[in-house]
C-alpha cells in the first residue's frame, strides 16, 4: 500500500444486551424535583375506566450508568463518518461539522415553542427566510418552502404541486393528464410520491449512453396524457444530463411539467442551477448536499423550490418578510395544504444555514469542484480492475458493475461485504437498478487523497481476491462482531419487538 | 438444471397448471423460485375470488424483491394453501407439489390449450437465460 | 475551505492525474449556456467567530424562548435528562447512515429494536416501526393504511383532533380517493361528539379520534373502538401529549387498531416545531400493512444474535408505487433521543412526570377558575393541558401577559377556529414550577 497510514481491522467491541435484559426493579436513573402543588388521589382527576392499570409493564428500570454504559457501547458498533468514508452512491455522507450542531443548541433556538407569537420568534423566522433566500439562488427557483420533512416528503409536496397547477390551468380537462413519466434509473420514491397524488407511472428508457432516450420521451408525450417529468439530474448513474433543456421543451410543449430529483446537487451547486435549465420544481435534501447528519435514519429536511408560477400552490403557512419584520402568511388559497405541523424540521434548517454561512458563496462552489473531483479519481483508479458501463465522464459519483468478477462467483454484494474488512463502509449496491450488479460510488468532497488512494487500493485488493480467493470475499465480512445474517429467517417470522416471556431471551446473546 | 415436469402446463411467467377435471392447481415453476431466491412470503387472494386469465392473484416475497403471480386460466378460487402462510419456503423446496398456491374452478377449460408444454416452457427458459 | 480536506496543491495534482487542466474542465459535460457565469449571490464566508455571534444575536431575538412558558398545543416542555443529549451527540450514532449494512450497524439497529418495544409497551400494541416525521404525518399516514386495509373509503375524524393535524390528513387524502368527514365535539364536555359514532357506516373505513384531545379533554377510547368495530371500521387514535400514556390506559388496551403520537414529550426539545418524531404502532395482523422502516431480530451462520432492516418488501425501494409509503429517511436520531429518554426516566420516571404534570395542570386550573371573569368551559377530564375562558379577548390578554408578565400564559384558540374569542388553552408540565405558577395566577387577576 502506498498510502502511508493502514485502517485498524479490530477494536474494542464490547457486548450489550438489550435495555429490558438489563433492566432490574428498583433501579431508578431519574430525579425530579418534590412535587410542589397539593396531590390529588389521581382518581378524583381521572375516571378510573381511563386510568393505566398496567404499571407500564416490560418498560426498564435501571440507573443512570446502566443507560450510560449502555448506549455507549452500542454506539462503538456503529461505522460513522466520523470514522471514515461512506462511497455510498446518492446519499452524499459528508462531515457533519460540530459548529453546526452548536448552533442547533442555542438556547433561543433550542426551547422556542413554534406557536409563540410571530413579534416573539423574529429571529427564528429570519433563519427561515435567509435559508430560503439562499435556496432560491442556489436552485434559480424563487418559490421555497422549507415544510417537508426529507426528501420523499419534499418529492410527494413537489408532485402535489403539479398535480394543483394543473387541475387549476386545464380544469376538468385535467383529469386526462394523469400520467407521470419517470426515467428507468428512477429511485423508488419517485413513483411512489407519484402515486400519492393520484398519478399513474409511466417508464421512460435510457439510452446506452446512460441518459435519457429522448425519442422514447417525445413518443410518450405525443398521447397527450402526461402532466410531468420527474428526473434527477446528474441522473442516478452520475451521468449530467446534457439535453436538459430540450427535455424541459419537450415536456412542457406536451402541456406538463418538469420535477427534479435533487437528490444530486451536490454536483451543482454554485455551477449550474435546475431553475435555468428548465426545471419547474425541485425538491432538495439537506441531510445530503447541505450536510445535515444523518441520524442513522433521519431526520431530514426535504425543501421544496419552484418557479414563480408554482409558487401559490406551496404550503402554507409561506415565511415572508414585509420591512423588517418576518411574518407567516397563511392566506394562499392555491396551497396544496399543509404537509407537516409547524413549520418543519427547523433544527436542520439551522444547521442548513449555518453550513451555507460557513461555507461562503465560493466555499459552496469549491465543495462542489472538491465533489466531482473525487468521484473522477475513484472512477480513474478503478477503471483497470472493476467494468465502468458508461463513457461519459460521471459529475459526483460513478457506477461500477461486477461483470468482471461475477465469472468467478463473486457478486457485487460479497464485494461490499469484503470492503467492511478493509474498514470501509460498502457503497450503494444494486442501484439504480438499470445495472446489473450495480456499484454506485460517490466519495464527496469530504475525503482527503490518502482515503481514497486507500479506498482504490482495498478495491483493487478485493478484485485479485475474487480470482485468486474467491471464498474470502464470499463469506465476509470477516472482521466484523457478527456476520451475515438470515434476512429470510427474519422475514419470514418477523420478531419486532422484545417481550418479556422467557423464549424470547436469547440463548445466544452476545452479552 | 430447472426441473419442468412433463405432466403440467406451463405460462411464460412462469406459472405451472396441474388440471383436474375442471380444475386447475396452481403454481409457480422451479426456474422461478430459483430466480427469486429464498420465498419469505406468498400473498393469497380469498375462496372464491375470481380471476380472469392472466390477471394478478397474489405475490410472491423474497427478502429483497416482490413479483405478481398471474394465474394463466380464469377461474374463482375453491382453495388456497394455507400453509404457505407458515411455511413460505415449501415454495422453495418443493414448487410443484407442497408449494402449490391456488386451485381454481376453471371457466373455461379450453384456456390451458394456449399454454406452453414442458418442453416450450423449457426452451423459454433456455432463451431466457441467455 | 476547512471542511475540504484536500488543499488546492492536492487538488492540482489530482487533477493532472486524471488528464485535466483545471476544475472547469471537470464541468464539461455541462453545456457551457447552463454553467453559471457568475458566483453564487449568497453571502460570503464567515468564520466560526462570526457565525456564532449572528445565531447567537438572532437566538436572543426570540424573547419566548425566555420566557416562563404554559404553551402546549402539540408542542411540549419537559425535562430532558442532561445524558440523553450526550447520547445523540455521540459520533457514531449521529453521524451515521441508515442501517442496510447491518453488520457495522447494530448499534444504531438494537436501539431502534428498543425503541419499537417501547413504543409498544406505552401505546399497548403489538408492533410499531422505527418512526414517521411526526404526529401529524404519522396520521396521515395511519388513514392511508386503514384504507388500504378495509378498502372502503369514507374516514370520520373528531373535530377535536389538533387543527393542523387535520390540515395535513387532508392534504394527503386529497388524491387518495377518501372521503375525510369530520364530526363536531361536544360543547359542554370538550370531548368528541355523538355524532362520531352515529356517522360510522358500512363505507367507513375509520374513526380518528385524538386523546387527550385538541382541548385537552381525555376521550372515551373503548367506546369509540366499539362503535367502530361494530360497523368492520378500524379506530385510529392519535396522541399529541405522549406523556399521558404514563397514567393513561393505553390505546391499545381500550381496542385502537393504529395507534399515532408524537413523540416529542419523550427526550426532544422544543426547537421551534423540529425535528420531532412520529410514533406509528398497530397490530400483528396489519404489520404488512405499516408504512415505515421495521427493524426485527436476526441470526448469524454462527447464532450469534443481532438486529436488521426487515420486511422491506412493504417499502418504495422495493415495491416503488404499490409501496406502503414513500417514506425513505425518518426520524432516526429523534428516535433514538426518544429511547434514551424513556429508559434513563424509566417506566418510575415516566410515571412521576406524568404525575406531576397532572397535579399540577389542576393545581393551576383550580386556582384559575377561582379568579373572577374566569372559568374553565369544558367539564371533561384533562390530563396536562385545559381551555380558559377569560373575561375578554384571549388574543390581547395573552399579549400583555407576555410583553407586560413575561409570561407565556396559554394559546388563544381564535388562532385555529372562529368563535371562541376569549378562549385559550393553558398546558402545565412537570417544569412548570410553584413560582411561575403562581405568577401566572396574580399576572391573570391583575390583567
Amino acid at each position: 500500500m502506498t498510502s502511508g497510514i493502514t485502517k485498524v481491522t479490530t477494536h474494542i467491541s464490547p457486548n450489550e444486551q438489550l435495555i429490558f435484559e438489563r433492566s432490574q426493579p428498583g433501579r431508578i436513573g431519574y430525579r425530579l424535583p418534590a412535587l410542589d402543588v397539593e396531590e390529588l388521589p389521581i382518581a378524583s382527576l381521572i375516571p378510573a375506566e381511563f386510568q393505566r392499570d398496567d404499571d407500564l409493564d416490560g418498560m426498564p428500570e435501571v440507573s443512570e450508568v446502566d443507560v450510560v454504559r449502555h448506549f455507549i457501547r452500542m454506539s462503538t458498533w456503529n461505522y460513522s463518518i466520523d470514522i471514515g468514508m461512506y462511497p455510498l452512491g446518492s446519499c452524499t455522507m459528508k462531515y457533519n461539522s460540530r459548529l453546526n450542531e452548536r448552533v442547533a443548541r442555542i438556547a433561543g433556538f433550542a426551547n422556542l415553542h413554534p406557536l409563540a407569537d410571530e413579534e416573539d420568534t423574529q429571529g427564528a423566522l429570519q433563519v427561515v427566510y435567509e435559508l430560503q433566500e439562499c435556496l432560491a439562488e442556489i436552485t434559480g427557483l424563487p418559490g421555497v418552502s422549507l415544510q417537508p420533512a426529507a426528501g420523499a416528503h419534499g418529492e410527494m409536496t413537489g408532485i402535489m404541486i403539479i398535480r394543483a397547477f394543473l387541475d387549476a390551468r386545464d380544469g376538468a380537462a385535467a383529469s386526462a393528464r394523469r400520467t407521470m413519466l419517470i426515467p428507468d434509473s428512477a429511485h423508488g420514491t419517485n413513483p411512489a410520491s407519484a402515486h400519492l397524488s393520484g398519478f399513474s407511472v409511466k417508464t421512460i428508457r435510457s439510452t446506452a449512453e446512460g441518459l435519457t432516450d429522448l425519442d422514447h420521451l417525445r413518443e410518450l408525450c405525443a398521447h397527450g396524457d402526461v402532466a410531468g417529468l420527474m428526473l434527477t439530474n446528474p441522473n442516478t448513474l452520475g451521468l449530467f444530463e446534457r439535453n436538459i433543456k430540450q427535455i424541459c421543451d419537450i415536456v412542457h410543449e406536451a402541456g406538463g411539467l418538469v420535477y427534479m430529483d435533487g437528490a444530486n446537487m451536490n454536483a451543482l451547486v454554485g455551477v449550474a442551477r435546475p431553475g435555468d435549465m428548465g426545471v419547474d420544481v425541485i425538491h432538495l435534501n439537506l441531510h445530503k448536499t447541505f450536510s445535515t447528519p444523518h441520524g442513522g435514519g433521519g431526520p431530514g429536511c426535504g425543501p421544496c423550490c419552484c418557479t414563480k408560477e408554482l409558487e401559490p400552490f406551496l404550503p402554507v403557512p409561506r415565511i415572508v418578510k414585509t420591512d423588517d419584520t418576518y411574518r407567516l402568511d397563511h392566506n394562499q388559497p392555491k396551497s396544496i395544504g399543509r404537509v407537516k405541523a409547524f413549520f418543519g424540521n427547523y433544527g436542520m434548517m439551522l444547521r442548513a444555514l449555518a453550513y451555507t454561512l460557513t461555507h461562503g458563496n465560493d466555499g459552496l462552489r469549491e465543495a462542489t469542484e472538491a465533489a466531482v473531483l473525487n468521484a473522477r479519481y475513484i472512477a480513474e483508479g478503478l477503471t483497470s480492475d472493476y467494468d465502468k458501463p458508461f463513457n461519459n465522464p460521471p459529475m459526483h459519483e460513478v457506477v461500477f458493475t461486477d461483470k468482471r468478477q461475477s465469472r468467478k462467483g463473486v457478486h457485487t454484494l460479497d464485494i461490499a461485504k469484503r470492503l467492511i474488512d478493509y474498514g470501509f463502509h460498502p457503497m450503494t449496491i444494486y442501484f439504480p437498478l438499470i445495472v446489473q450488479g450495480a456499484m454506485l460510488i460517490e466519495p464527496t468532497e469530504s475525503v482527503g487523497r490518502q482515503e481514497l488512494d486507500q479506498f482504490i487500493e482495498a478495491m483493487r485488493s478485493i478484485a485479485r481476491e475474487a480470482v485468486e480467493n474467491p471464498e474470502l470475499v464470499l463469506n465476509a465480512p470477516h472482521e466484523t462482531r457478527i456476520g451475515r445474517l438470515d434476512e429470510a429467517a427474519a422475514a419470514r417470522k418477523p420478531v419486532l419487538r422484545w417481550k418479556p416471556a422467557t423464549d424470547h431471551t436469547d440463548k445466544h446473546a452476545t452479552a | 438444471m430447472a426441473n419442468v415436469p412433463e405432466d403440467l402446463h406451463y405460462s411464460k411467467d412462469h406459472e405451472w397448471v396441474r388440471v383436474e377435471g375442471d380444475q386447475a392447481i396452481i403454481g409457480i415453476t422451479d426456474y422461478a423460485q430459483n430466480s427469486l431466491g429464498d420465498v419469505v412470503y406468498v400473498e393469497l387472494p380469498k375462496t372464491g375470488d375470481e380471476f380472469a386469465a392472466n390477471e394478478p392473484f397474489g405475490s410472491v416475497e423474497s427478502v429483497k424483491a416482490v413479483s405478481e403471480v398471474f394465474t394463466p386460466v380464469a377461474g374463482s378460487v375453491v382453495k388456497i394453501n394455507e400453509s404457505l402462510a407458515d411455511e413460505p419456503e415449501k415454495v422453495n423446496s418443493d414448487p410443484y407439489g407442497e408449494g402449490w398456491m391456488i386451485r381454481l374452478k376453471m371457466a373455461n377449460p379450453r384456456d390451458v390449450d394456449s399454454l406452453l408444454t414442458a418442453a416450450e416452457y423449457e426452451d423459454f427458459t433456455k432463451a431466457e437465460s441467455e | 475551505m476547512r471542511y475540504i480536506p484536500n488543499s488546492p496543491e492536492e487538488r492540482t495534482e489530482m487533477l493532472e492525474a486524471i488528464g485535466l487542466k483545471s476544475a472547469e474542465q471537470l464541468f464539461d459535460s455541462i453545456p457551457k449556456e447552463l454553467r453559471l457565469q457568475r458566483p453564487l449571490n449568497t453571502p460570503a464566508a464567515l468564520s466560526e467567530i462570526e457565525l456564532l455571534d449572528k445565531f447567537e444575536r438572532l437566538g436572543r431575538r426570540n424573547a419566548a424562548a425566555q420566557r416562563a412558558s404554559f404553551l402546549g398545543a402539540g408542542a411540549y416542555s419537559h425535562y430532558i435528562p442532561t445524558i440523553v443529549d450526550h447520547i445523540i451527540s455521540r459520533s457514531e450514532f449521529f453521524t451515521a447512515y441508515t442501517p442496510y449494512q447491518p453488520e457495522i450497524s447494530q448499534g444504531t439497529l438494537q436501539t431502534i429494536f428498543e425503541f419499537q418495544t417501547l413504543v409498544c409497551q406505552l401505546t399497548g400494541m403489538e408492533v410499531a416501526n422505527a418512526s414517521m416525521y411526526d404526529g401529524s404525518t404519522a396520521l396521515a399516514e395511519a388513514v392511508l393504511m386503514a384504507e388500504r386495509i378495509t378498502r372502503r373509503s369514507k374516514v370520520i375524524a373528531s373535530a377535536a383532533v389538533h387543527p393542523q393535524y387535520l390540515e395535513v390528513v387532508k392534504t394527503y387524502v386529497q388524491h387518495a380517493g377518501i372521503d375525510l368527514e369530520l364530526a363536531e365535539f361536544d360543547e359542554k364536555t370538550g370531548q368528541a361528539g355523538a355524532t362520531l359514532a352515529k356517522a360510522i357506516d358500512d363505507q367507513t373505513a375509520a374513526l380518528v379520534v385524538q386523546s387527550p384531545n385538541f382541548f385537552g379533554c381525555i376521550e372515551d377510547l373503548k367506546a369509540f373502538a366499539d362503535a367502530a368495530h361494530a360497523k368492520g371500521a378500524l379506530l385510529v387514535v392519535t396522541i399529541t401529549e405522549a406523556m399521558s400514556l404514563g397514567l393513561l390506559k393505553s390505546p391499545g388496551a381500550c381496542g385502537a387498531d393504529i395507534v399515532v403520537a408524537e413523540g416529542q414529550s419523550f427526550g426532544v426539545p422544543l426547537s421551534f416545531g423540529g425535528p420531532y418524531v412520529g410514533l406509528f404502532a398497530t397490530r400483528d395482523k396489519y404489520a404488512r400493512q405499516i408504512p415505515g422502516r421495521l427493524v426485527g431480530e436476526a441470526y448469524d451462520k454462527q447464532g450469534r444474535r443481532g438486529f436488521v432492516l426487515t420486511l422491506a418488501t412493504r417499502e418504495q425501494h422495493i415495491r416503488r408505487e404499490k409501496a406502503t409509503s414513500n417514506i425513505c429517511t425518518n426520524e432516526g436520531l429523534i428516535a433514538l433521543a426518544a429511547t434514551a429518554y424513556l429508559e434513563a426516566m424509566g417506566k418510575r420516571g415516566i410515571q412521576e412526570a406524568a404525575n406531576q404534570c397532572l397535579q399540577k395542570a389542576a393545581y393551576v386550573a383550580k386556582r384559575i377558575a377561582a379568579l373572577k371573569g374566569f372559568s374553565l368551559p369544558f367539564t371533561g377530564p384533562y390530563f396536562d393541558e385545559f381551555v380558559v375562558r377569560g373575561p375578554r379577548s384571549a388574543v390581547e390578554l395573552l399579549s400583555r401577559l407576555a410583553r407586560e408578565k413575561g409570561i407565556e400564559g396559554g394559546i388563544a384558540l381564535s388562532r385555529f377556529m372562529t368563535g371562541r374569542d376569549r378562549d385559550f388553552l393553558v398546558c402545565v408540565t412537570e417544569t412548570n414550577t410553584r413560582e411561575q405558577i403562581d405568577s401566572l395566577v396574580s399576572a391573570l387577576s391583575e390583567l
